[in-house]
């Protein structure tokens, strides 16, 4: 990244924790904003776009501007936004904060059955540990310290607990609360 | 990265620039509507008060609404500067910034679309202000609107880099009405727009200086001589020079490197 940031950022798709989709502009427009900043042209996004809204099922909310998009919706159009230029990784710095239960399931899935369709690494930050599933791969890190790292089930086992909330909690125990 | 993605990533930045400025309706208005104010409040009112005298690039004598209408069309392309420097500081507060951020595009292209796209804006907005000052009896020969686009392009892309240069050493929004009042209006008045400078070196030589110094009096300068097609030469160079400068500093401004951007964020 600090060698080659052009090359690297180009094949890297980010959702931000702040939303960041200009709410005067719609859905579209945002896009397309998005696809000429990595030198995409319109003619190629446009079918791009078409594909990623309908598969996060706004594909009829293209012309609305995204001020009139809920949370949720937001949320899933940033996602579509990250995949545009086909990157081979994906971050998501906490995309489920402030979500309903709902959305964030959906968020949750959607990012699930991408990794299953397409060669798409996932580096998804979060807090909620309930998030990373038995076959996630984990990496635990408490105060900028890298506690644990494997499979979920791996490192609940190895801190002998049964749920990696308690594995996170025997992890951090005595570590500085950050509570 | 080719050539053809470093076009299509400028059209998009203008492109979005456009689409911003055009839905936000009273932006708009606000930019068309202030210069008209001063033409036909202030200028009315200023009409028999001053008497300009023959200087170039005037042939006769002019009435007091022709002579600050070109300072009018440089007061839209300085407040058009701010505003979109004001845009920066905003997109950094809301996070819209990132989605810039993260884009393979190296920074310093990006900040020279971001320029481009608001000069691109500020002529739009001037050449409506020219159209609705010609019912206003301030008739530039015809070829003077051709001459003056080069103007135009060069004054808004000094005007603009000012902004952005403003825009990244300014922390917060808040901050921003204080840049209003102490960048916008000395600018504005301590310059040739309103009054030739001639007549302020008679009364003062110290504010005949400020104003000479002053890029703001050199971009009306050029501004007004094309319009009558005329050049100057050296408002020309200053104005070039000073864009320049700007520029190079807005640019060292929002380098990462520098950390002058990073260190902002961390505040």
């Amino acid at each position: 990244m600090r060698r080659e940031p052009s090359a690297a950022l180009a094949r890297t798709g980010v959702v931000f924790q702040q939303p960041t989709l200009d709410l005067d502009l719609t859905v579209e427009q945002n896009l397309y904003y998005q696809a000429a900043l990595h030198g995409i042209a319109r003619s190629v996004a446009a079918p791009r776009i078409a594909a990623e809204l309908d598969r996060i099922g706004l594909g009829e909310r293209r012309h609305d501007r995204a001020r009139a998009l809920s949370g949720g919706q937001r949320r899933r159009v940033e996602l579509a936004r990250a995949l545009l230029h086909d990157p081979v990784l994906l971050l998501l710095d906490e995309p489920t904060v402030g979500l309903d239960i709902e959305s964030r399931q959906l968020l949750l899935d959607h990012v699930r059955a991408l990794c299953k369709e397409r060669r798409l690494a996932v580096l998804w930050a979060t807090h909620l540990i309930d998030e990373a599933t038995d076959e996630s791969t984990v990496i635990v890190l408490h105060r900028g310290v890298v506690e644990a790292q494997g499979r979920v089930s791996e490192v609940v086992a190895d801190t002998g607990q049964k749920t990696l909330r308690g594995a996170f909690d025997a992890l951090v125990a005595g570590k500085g609360s950050i509570r | 990265m080719t050539a053809a993605q470093y076009v299509r990533c400028l059209s998009g930045i203008v492109r979005r620039e456009a689409l911003r400025w055009l839905q936000q309706r009273g932006r708009f208005l606000s930019a068309l509507v202030r210069p008209l104010v001063w033409l036909a409040i202030f200028a009315a009112g200023f009409h028999f008060v001053l008497g300009v005298s023959i200087i170039p690039p005037y042939e006769t004598y002019i009435p007091y609404e022709v002579y600050i209408a070109p300072g009018l069309v440089a007061m839209i392309q300085l407040f058009n500067g701010m505003q979109s420097s004001l845009s920066m500081v905003y997109d950094r507060e809301m996070g819209s910034m990132k989605t810039l951020l993260v884009s393979p595009m190296p920074r310093w292209y990006l900040l020279v679309c971001k320029l481009l796209a608001g000069t691109a804006v500020s002529i739009v907005q001037a050449y409506v202000f020219l159209v609705i000052a010609w019912f206003w009896e301030i008739e530039p020969p015809l070829w003077g609107y051709l001459a003056v686009f080069p103007a135009l392009v060069l004054s808004g892309l000094m005007l603009g880099a000012l902004g952005l240069v403003l825009s990244s050493f300014i922390r917060q929004l808040e901050n921003f009405a204080g840049v209003m009042n102490f960048v916008i209006f000395p600018m504005f008045f301590a310059s040739s727009a309103l009054y030739p400078l001639w007549r302020v070196k008679e009364s003062s030589l110290t504010l005949y200086w400020i104003c000479q110094v002053n890029p703001f009096s050199h971009a009306t300068e050029l501004i007004r001589f094309a319009l009558y097609l005329k050049f100057d030469a050296v408002s020309a160079a200053i104005v070039t020079g000073y864009a320049l400068a700007f520029t190079l500093l807005a640019v060292y401004g929002y380098d990462p490197g520098r950390g002058l951007i990073a260190r902002r964020d961390a505040g």
